[in-house]
């Protein structure tokens, strides 16, 4: 049986890698997006702390014994708390320049971050294991599906969605999108915008931690292995609209599959799919699919 | 980052230019000062270092002409390098064109490929531009990882260096040299000119006020396509220049991180000053040089150094030297 002259084990193998890269891409923008709404900076550091992420969890199992499943935890924490300090220390800093300094910095900071794990670890991945109890997977007759990349769609997707209710549908969230639109007004009614900006920057950068985690026992621990990913994360966000939480989410995971999809049909194309996506959806809504108009 | 004094109700638009075509004595001087030190350095200092270095600085000059005159801060850069030192090393290589022919041609493939990429990016402004610059630079860079003359990941090598002009042999390192320092300084004039023309006046008033400069009848959009397409087109001279003085175009130079020591460099010198890319140039690229056995420490120097200079060194090395001095350089 064929689908499109393709073996469907093929296709839907492919289908669910794009799937598992639409959930990288989801969580990542969504983060960024996130920090973008509020601080109005592009955090260039965001794969340098996806990274981080998954060397947390790698180092809690290493020295401490810590096994997966806490470390979904920690490493958020953890990451997060560093983006608390970097935003405190630095980015605070910028708030009254040209916001290009901000994308700057956080490019500096990506650099430095990036560096130090390269000098420690070298370039090459460290293995990290599948826990216990997603090992394994479920024969669907028409393809194999392994339960940890099963969980990694479901548990982002559920992330995702739930990040995308507290924003839209809860009263914090109100807060946040009522400080994006005007942060002194917001200022004025009492609520206290600096610490909220600095929440909502260890949020976003928590996110990407969580992805970094999750990451980990498909990908390798790899100091670089944010490099890359963040521009195609870039261009995501430029697509589904700069600062649009559903947007970020929709695109997210819909590039995932499209590229996967590539990789089926035009395999030479794969890498280039989400950058010749970005240009033509430039010329015709310059806002992103999901974005207002500036 | 501005330079530009517009005081309220008081524009500086091509009407006031009258004293703009004349050039101030102090960077006249500044100029013979780099020009000088230029031609002597070959004989103290190691040429290939210089003209790497040269090379840079060119391409950190275009992209100020960007960042520093329209206020546009593209990460893309790479691109324009990159694709110019392929197609250079293509013509010099594989049709066997003189250098200077190949190098024109590398160009003109820069040049294409600004009015390409500026046609679709030149609406957008600030974090955006950014942003969408870097990710055409991406698609550039794959491209360049999958076809076939570029060579994937070995490049294209032992390109060879030919006679410039059919007289002056540039496998003789003295003369290659002071070839490519008279294409740096070629490229550093036009840029200085274009700056300091009717037209580059415009550009800042463009970057200062745009609404105010199209409600007084310019097209901001087709001068800003114009910068775009100048700034690169010289990247492209510096990016062939650099394959003819290395022999080599590589993926190195379509790579983001390229996008990014441009930026560095341009940051470090002083943005929008006319001397300040050289400088940061000629700065990273000896910093680069010491440091290159050290291996990751480059990067993390060079992050460092971008989060110092934009914590508390905005204005660079030379515009802190021109606020010193209170005269622009």
């Amino acid at each position: 049986m064929t689908i499109f002259g393709i073996p469907p084990q093929a296709l839907f193998g492919q289908l669910l890698i794009g799937l598992i890269n639409g959930a990288f891409y989801a969580m990542l923008s969504l983060g960024l997006s996130v920090i973008f709404g509020l601080l109005n900076i592009i955090n260039f550091a965001h794969g340098a702390l996806y990274m981080m992420g998954a060397f947390v969890a790698y180092f809690a199992l290493q020295w401490a014994g810590i096994g997966y499943w806490p470390s979904l935890l920690i490493g958020p924490l953890v990451v997060g708390l560093v983006g608390i300090v970097l935003e405190r220390t630095m980015l605070k800093r910028l708030y009254h320049l040209d916001h290009l300094y901000g994308l700057l910095l956080t490019f500096g900071i990506a650099l430095v971050i990036q560096g130090v794990f390269r000098n420690e670890f070298g370039s090459s991945g460290l293995p990290y294991g599948i826990p216990k109890q997603l090992q394994g997977g479920y024969n669907l007759g028409f393809m194999f599906l392994p339960m940890y990349r099963a969980w990694v769609i479901v548990f982002s997707l559920v992330v995702c969605l739930g990040t995308w209710y507290v924003i839209e549908r809860t009263r914090l969230g109100s807060y946040l999108r009522a400080a994006t639109e005007n942060p002194a007004l917001v200022q004025a009614f009492g609520i206290n915008v600096p610490r909220m900006i600095t929440l909502t920057y260890g949020f976003g950068v928590a996110l990407a931690a969580l992805a970094g985690v999750l990451a980990a026992p498909i990908y390798q621990v790899n100091p670089l292995m944010g490099a890359d990913l963040i521009i195609v994360v870039f261009a995501v966000v430029v697509i589904g609209g700069m600062g649009s939480i559903l947007g970020s989410i929709v695109t997210g995971f819909a590039l995932g599959v499209v590229e996967g999809f590539t990789k089926v049909f035009y395999p030479e194309a794969s890498n280039t799919v989400i950058f010749v996506i970005m240009a033509l959806v430039l010329l015709v809504r310059p806002a992103g699919l999901f974005g207002r108009t500036a | 980052m501005s330079t530009v004094t517009a005081k309220p109700g008081e524009a500086t638009l091509p009407a006031e230019t009258a004293a703009v075509s004349r050039v101030p004595a102090h960077q006249v001087l500044a100029f013979g000062v780099m020009t000088a030190l230029l031609i002597v350095a070959p004989f103290a200092v190691y040429p290939v270092f210089l003209m790497k270095a040269l090379c840079f600085a060119l391409f950190a000059c275009a992209f100020n002409l960007l960042i520093g005159y329209v206020g546009l801060l593209s990460f893309g850069h790479a691109a324009f390098l990159g694709s110019a030192g392929y197609a250079t090393a293509h013509a010099a290589k594989v049709w066997g064109l003189p250098p200077e022919v190949a190098i024109l041609f590398g160009t003109a493939v820069a040049g294409v490929l600004g009015v390409a990429i500026g046609a679709v990016t030149i609406r957008s402004r600030g974090i955006y531009f950014a942003n969408i610059t870097l990710a055409f630079a991406q698609m550039i860079f794959f491209c360049s990882l999958q076809a076939k003359f570029t060579g994937g990941e070995d490049g294209i090598q032992a390109v060879p260096r030919g006679t410039f002009l059919g007289l002056l042999d540039l496998r003789q390192m003295y003369v290659l040299y002071f070839v490519v320092l008279a294409i740096f300084l070629v490229g550093f004039v036009v840029i200085y000119r274009a700056i300091h023309s009717p037209f580059g006046q415009v550009l800042k008033a463009v970057r200062e006020n745009e609404p105010r400069a199209i409600s007084l009848g310019y097209r901001a959009e087709h001068y800003k396509l114009i910068a775009f397409v100048l700034s690169a087109t010289l990247s492209g001279l510096a990016g062939g220049t650099k394959a003819i003085v290395f022999q080599l175009a590589s993926l190195t130079d379509v790579h983001w991180t390229m996008s990014g020591e441009v930026v560095l460099m341009t940051l470090l010198g002083g943005l929008g000053t006319v001397f300040g890319p050289v400088v940061g140039a000629f700065i990273l690229v000896a910093l680069e040089n010491y440091l290159a056995q050290l291996g990751a420490w480059v990067t993390i120097v060079q992050g460092a150094i971008f989060v110092v200079c934009v914590l508390t060194f905005r204005r660079g090395v030379v515009g802190e030297l021109g606020r010193l001095l209170r005269k622009p350089l």
